[in-house]
C-alpha cells in the first residue's frame, strides 16, 4: 500500500535508468544518508564508533571492490588483503616522503599503487579462472606479506614492517575524534559506492557481468576478455587500496603486514557472499554483518551459555565464531546464493504488494 | 656438496609431506569434482583428536601402554573423520550438486572454518604432542663418501615410507576395486555415473573417509614431527600449489608436485634467501605455482581442462 | 523468399580444413554466400555446421584454408575482428548472460558502438548519459520488433526457452551485423514458436538487409525460406544449390533426407 509505484511513469529512459528509480527508494536513501551524516552522531558514544561503525565503513568500501571483481566480473580472488595493504603503505610513502601531501591524494595515489599491482596480478585470469585463478591470487597475498615484512624500502625502513600515521589533515582540518573519523569514512564510502554503481549500470559493467556469465559468448560479441577483466581488477583493486588506506591511516593509526593478511582476504570474501554478489548493496549488508557478528557474539554466547548452565571462555567465544561463520557460508550459499541483498530484494517485493500475500 | 645434498634430501622429505595433504585434495576432487578447501583443517582436526585421545584414554581407562593408547586414538580419530565426512556429504555437498566450482570452493571455505572452530573447540587450542615412537635423533649416512656423513633425519625416512604405502594402497584401491572404479565414473561424469546406478551420495561419503583418513595419516605424521598446533591447518595453504604444479587430477602428480615443491622451496631459502631477507619459502611455491598456472595450467601430469561453446 | 535484389558474394569459404587431434570436424570444404540472401547450412547431427560457424566467427581457428569477407581474405578470423566487421551470431545452446535482464543483454550487443571512456562512465555526465539513452532506445525498437516488451526488466535465465531464443536474436541485432550467423535458431521450439521465428527471420532480412546464413533441422523451414543451401556430412560438402536442386540430389538423399517408402 505504501510502497506502490502507481502513478510514477517514466518519460524519457534517462529516468528509467536511474539508481533508484522508485521515487519512495530514493527519498529513503537520501533519508539515510542525511541520518547517517547528521543523526547518527548525535546518538552514538565513542566505543561504538572505534569498534563497530568506522570498520564497518572502511569494510563495506572494500567489501564494494571485491564485489566488482567476484560478484561483477566473476574472478575468485583470495588475495583482497595484499591489496588493502598495498593501498596503505603507498599511501603511507607518498605522505612520508612528499613533504605536504595532502592526506586524500595520498590515500587515492596509495589506491593506484594498488591498482597497478592489481592489473599485474590480474593477468593470469587471462588464462585461468576458478580455482586456479584463486591460487594465482594468493601468490599475490602470500608474497606481499613477505614483502611489506621484509623490504625495508616499503616501510622506510622501520623494524618489522610496523608504520604508524598521525596528525591527519584534510583542507586545515584536523581529523581527531572519532566523529570526525566518521565523517571522513562516511564520505568516502558515500562518494565510491556511488561511482561504483554508475560502472556496474554501463556497458562496462554489462560487460563484466557478460564475462562473468559466459565468457566465451562475450568475445564473439565484441567485447575484449582482456580489457573487461583486468579494468575489472583495476577498478576492484584501487577501490580495496582506498580502502587499505583507510583502515590504516583512520582505523588503526599504525599497523604492520599481519594487518592484511589472508584472514582479512577471507574475511571480505565472506561479506561478499553473505552480502550477495553482484550487489553494491549487498556488499555494505555482508560487511555490516560480518562486523556486527563478533560483537553480537561477545555479548550473546554469554547468555546463552549461562542458561545451560556453561561458562563459556574468550577463546570458546573466537572458536564459535568461528564455526558460526563457517556455517554461515554454507547456509547462504545453499539456501540463498544471492545472500541478504536478494533477502532485502525479496522482501521489498512482499513491501510491495503489501498488504495482499500475492 | 655435502650440504647441498642435506639440503636437498630435506626438501625430499619436506616435499613428501606436502604430498601427502595434495593426496587428499586430489582424491576429492577426482572423485567428485570439488576441490575440498578444508583439508588442511580436517589434517589439524584429525591430528588434534589423535593427539588428546592418546592423552585422554589412558586417564579415563586407566591403562599405561603407548602402543595401545596410540593405536585407540588413532581409530577414534579416524571414526571421527568417518564421521565428518558423513556430515559434510548430507549437510553440504548434497544441496549444491549442480553449483559451478567456484561456489564449492567457497562452501569449502566455510567447512573449513567450521571444522578449525569444532576442532579446537572440543580439544583445545594448545600445542599438543603425538608421540608414535618416532626417531628423533639425526643419522649420518655415507660418512665414507662425505666428511662428517650427511645428516638426515630418520623420522623424515619413516614418513616417507609410509607415504609411499599410503599411496601404493590407494592406488590399488583407485584402479582394482569395483568402488574405486565408481569412484572414477563419478569424477568423470555425475550424471552419467547416476545413469548407470552409480549412487552418488555414497561415493561422495567413501571418498569424503578416504580423504579424512589421508588427513589422519598426514595429520599424525606433521604432529609428531613439528606438535599440533593451529598452524597445522595453514599447511592446506602450502599444498595448493604442489597441485597446481602436478595437476588437481594427478595423484602421481601431487607427489612428484611435492617433491619439486618440497626441494625447491629448502633449495630457494637456502640459496637465495639470504640475498633478499629470507623468508621467501612461502611464496616462493605460490610463484612457481603462478608460472606454472600461465604456461600449462593443467599442471605436469592433470587433463587439459577444454571448454565448450 | 528475400525480397531485397540478391547481390555480390559477401562471404567466401575456400577450403577450410578443421581437426581436433584425430578428429577432422571440416574437410576441405567451400562454398559462398551472397549479400541479403538466405542462406542454409544443413545436414546430420555432427556433420560439422557448428563448427563451420566457428570457424567464420573467430571461435576456431582452422588448420587450412581462408576466409574472406566483402574481398579481404583472412587466414585466421578474431572472434573482436569478426565482430567490429559486421558479422554477428546466435547460438545453438543460447549462450546468453543468464544473470541480466532481458535489456541488459540486448545492450551488451551494441558494445562495440559505446565510446563513452571508464571514467565517464563512473560518473554518468553528460556524452556518457546519452549515449546510454541513445543505445537503450535502439535496443527498445529490437525489443518491439521481437515482441518481448513484457520481459525486457526479467532476467533471461528465468524466461521459458523460446523467449531466450529471441533475446539471442536481439543480442545479435542489436550488433547491427551485416552478415547474421544463426545456429540452429528453430531446435526445441513447436510449430507457432516456428512459425514466429521464420517470420522474425525473414523480417530481418528483409527489412534490415541483413545476409542470413542459418543452421536448421527442419527441412519444411529450409524449404521455405532459404534462397541456396549448402549440405554437409562428416565434415565434407555433398551439396550446393537452390533448396530444389538440394531435395533432388542423390548423395543428399541418401545421407540425410532418406526416401519415403
Amino acid at each position: 500500500m505504501f510502497y506502490r509505484e502507481n502513478g510514477q511513469f517514466k518519460t524519457n529512459y534517462k529516468a528509467d535508468q536511474q539508481i533508484f528509480a522508485i521515487t519512495q527508494d530514493r527519498w529513503a536513501v537520501l533519508a539515510l544518508i542525511a541520518f547517517a551524516f547528521i543523526g547518527v552522531p548525535m546518538m552514538v558514544d565513542e566505543y561504538l564508533f572505534r569498534a563497530i561503525l568506522i570498520p564497518f565503513l572502511i569494510l563495506a568500501l572494500a567489501a564494494v571492490g571485491l564485489n566488482i571483481l567476484v560478484g561483477y566480473c566473476g574472478q575468485l580472488s583470495l588475495g583482497s588483503g595484499a591489496f588493502m595493504a598495498i593501498g596503505a603503505y603507498g599511501a603511507y610513502n607518498f605522505i612520508m616522503r612528499i613533504e605536504g601531501m595532502p592526506l586524500i591524494l595520498a590515500l587515492l595515489l596509495g589506491g593506484v599503487c594498488a591498482t597497478i599491482a592489481g592489473i599485474v596480478f590480474g593477468i593470469p585470469s587471462l588464462r585461468v579462472r576458478g580455482l586456479y585463478l584463486a591460487v594465482a591470487t594468493l601468490a599475490a597475498q602470500f608474497f606481499w606479506d613477505w614483502a611489506f615484512l621484509r623490504i625495508g624500502w616499503f616501510t622506510i625502513y622501520t623494524p618489522s614492517g610496523s608504520v604508524a600515521v598521525s596528525n591527519l589533515q584534510v583542507f586545515g582540518w584536523t581529523i581527531n575524534s572519532p566523529v570526525e573519523k566518521y565523517w571522513f569514512c562516511l564520505g568516502f564510502l558515500t562518494v565510491f559506492a556511488l561511482l561504483a554503481k554508475n560502472l556496474v549500470r554501463s556497458a562496462i559493467g554489462r560487460n563484466w557481468m557478460a564475462i562473468r556469465d559466459m565468457d566465451v559468448a562475450a568475445a564473439v560479441i565484441g567485447i575484449q576478455p582482456l580489457y573487461a577483466k583486468l579494468s575489472a581488477f583495476a577498478v576492484s583493486s584501487f577501490i580495496i587500496g582506498v580502502a587499505g588506506g583507510l583502515w590504516g591511516f583512520v582505523h588503526l593509526g599504525g599497523w604492520e603486514p599481519a594487518a592484511f593478511d589472508i584472514q582479512r582476504s577471507f574475511q571480505l570474501l565472506f561479506m561478499v557472499i553473505i552480502g550477495g554478489m553482484g550487489s553494491i548493496m549487498g556488499s555494505m549488508f555482508g560487511a555490516a554483518f560480518i562486523v556486527a557478528l563478533p560483537i553480537f557474539l561477545n555479548q550473546a554466547l554469554p547468555v546463552v551459555g549461562s542458561w545451560v548452565g556453561v561458562t563459556i571462555s574468550t577463546a570458546g567465544i573466537a572458536h564459535a565464531e568461528f564455526m558460526i561463520f563457517g556455517a554461515l557460508i554454507v547456509w547462504f550459499l545453499i539456501v540463498e546464493p544471492h545472500g541478504l541483498a536478494r533477502l532485502w530484494s525479496i522482501g521489498k517485493q512482499k513491501m510491495r504488494i503489501w498488504p495482499f500475500p500475492h | 656438496m655435502a650440504f647441498f645434498l642435506e639440503t636437498l634430501l630435506g626438501g625430499l622429505m619436506a616435499g613428501m609431506l606436502y604430498s601427502l595433504v595434495a593426496l587428499g585434495f586430489v582424491l576429492i576432487f577426482k572423485a567428485s569434482g570439488v576441490f575440498n578447501f578444508a583439508q588442511g583443517a580436517m589434517v589439524l582436526f584429525a591430528a588434534l583428536a589423535m593427539a588428546r585421545f592418546s592423552e585422554w584414554l589412558p586417564q579415563w581407562l586407566g591403562f599405561d601402554n603407548l602402543l595401545l593408547a596410540n593405536v585407540l586414538a588413532f581409530l577414534i580419530a579416524g571414526i571421527l573423520m568417518f564421521g565428518i565426512a558423513w556430515l559434510v556429504e548430507r549437510l553440504v555437498l548434497r544441496h549444491l550438486v549442480n553449483q559451478d566450482g567456484a561456489t564449492l570452493l567457497m562452501a569449502t571455505l566455510g567447512i573449513t572454518y567450521f571444522i578449525d572452530g569444532l576442532g579446537q573447540s572440543l580439544f583445545g587450542s594448545d600445542i599438543y604432542q603425538i608421540n608414535i615412537g618416532m626417531p628423533k635423533e639425526p643419522v649420518f649416512l655415507l660418512d665414507s663418501v662425505f666428511e662428517g656423513g650427511l645428516m638426515v633425519n630418520l623420522e623424515d625416512v619413516y614418513a616417507a615410507i609410509i607415504a609411499a604405502s599410503l599411496v601404493i594402497l590407494l592406488t590399488i584401491f583407485f584402479n582394482k576395486t569395483i568402488t574405486g572404479r565408481a569412484l572414477r565414473a563419478v569424477a568423470d561424469d555425475h550424471q552419467a555415473a547416476q545413469s548407470v546406478g552409480i549412487p552418488l551420495n555414497h561415493i561422495w561419503v567413501v571418498v569424503w573417509c578416504v580423504a579424512g583418513l589421508v588427513a589422519l595419516v598426514a595429520g599424525m605424521i606433521w604432529g609428531s614431527k613439528m606438535g599440533v598446533q593451529f598452524s597445522l591447518s595453514t599447511v592446506a595453504l602450502r599444498a595448493l600449489p604442489v597441485i597446481i604444479l602436478g595437476g588437481l587430477t594427478s595423484v602421481p602428480g601431487a607427489i612428484i608436485g611435492g617433491l619439486i615443491i618440497g626441494v625447491g622451496e629448502k633449495l630457494s631459502e637456502v640459496f637465495l634467501g639470504g640475498y633478499v631477507g629470507g623468508g621467501i619459502e612461502i611464496w616462493f611455491a605460490y610463484m612457481l605455482a603462478l608460472v606454472v598456472l600461465m604456461f600449462r595450467p593443467q599442471g605436469l601430469f592433470g587433463e587439459k581442462i577444454i571448454d565448450r561453446v | 523468399m528475400a525480397k531485397r535484389e540478391i547481390g555480390d558474394v559477401i562471404l567466401d569459404v575456400e577450403n577450410i580444413s578443421l581437426r581436433f587431434g584425430g578428429v577432422n570436424a571440416l574437410s576441405d570444404i567451400s562454398f559462398d554466400v551472397r549479400e541479403h540472401e538466405v542462406r542454409a547450412i544443413i545436414g546430420p547431427n555432427g556433420a560439422g555446421k557448428s563448427s563451420m560457424l566457428n570457424c567464420i566467427n573467430g571461435v576456431y581457428q582452422p588448420q587450412e584454408g581462408q576466409i574472406s569477407f566483402r574481398g579481404n581474405t583472412f587466414k585466421h578470423m578474431n572472434s573482436r575482428q569478426v565482430a567490429e566487421m559486421g558479422i554477428a551470431r546466435t547460438f545453438q545452446n543460447l549462450a546468453l548472460f543468464k544473470g541480466m535482464s532481458v535489456i541488459d543483454n540486448i545492450m551488451t550487443g551494441r558494445n562495440l558502438r559505446i565510446k563513452s571512456n571508464i571514467f565517464l562512465q563512473a560518473l554518468r555526465i553528460g556524452p556518457a548519459e546519452r549515449e546510454e539513452s541513445e543505445h537503450r532506445e535502439y535496443v527498445e525498437q529490437i525489443i518491439d520488433f521481437l515482441e518481448i516488451q513484457a520481459h525486457r526488466k526479467t532476467p533471461v535465465g528465468q524466461l521459458p526457452y523460446g523467449l531466450q531464443k529471441r533475446v539471442d536474436l536481439g543480442r545479435a541485432l542489436a550488433m547491427e551485423p551485416q552478415v547474421l550467423l544463426l545456429d540452429e535458431p528453430m531446435a526445441g521450439m513447436n510449430m507457432e514458436e516456428k512459425q514466429d521465428m521464420s517470420r522474425f527471420i525473414l523480417d530481418v532480412n528483409e527489412e534490415f538487409g541483413s545476409t542470413i546464413v542459418l543452421i536448421e533441422h527442419d527441412m519444411g523451414v529450409v524449404m521455405d525460406i532459404s534462397d541456396r543451401v549448402v549440405v554437409l556430412d562428416y565434415g565434407k560438402k555433398i551439396g550446393d544449390g537452390t533448396p530444389e536442386e538440394v531435395r533432388a540430389n542423390e548423395d543428399v538423399i541418401s545421407a540425410y533426407l532418406g526416401t519415403s517408402h
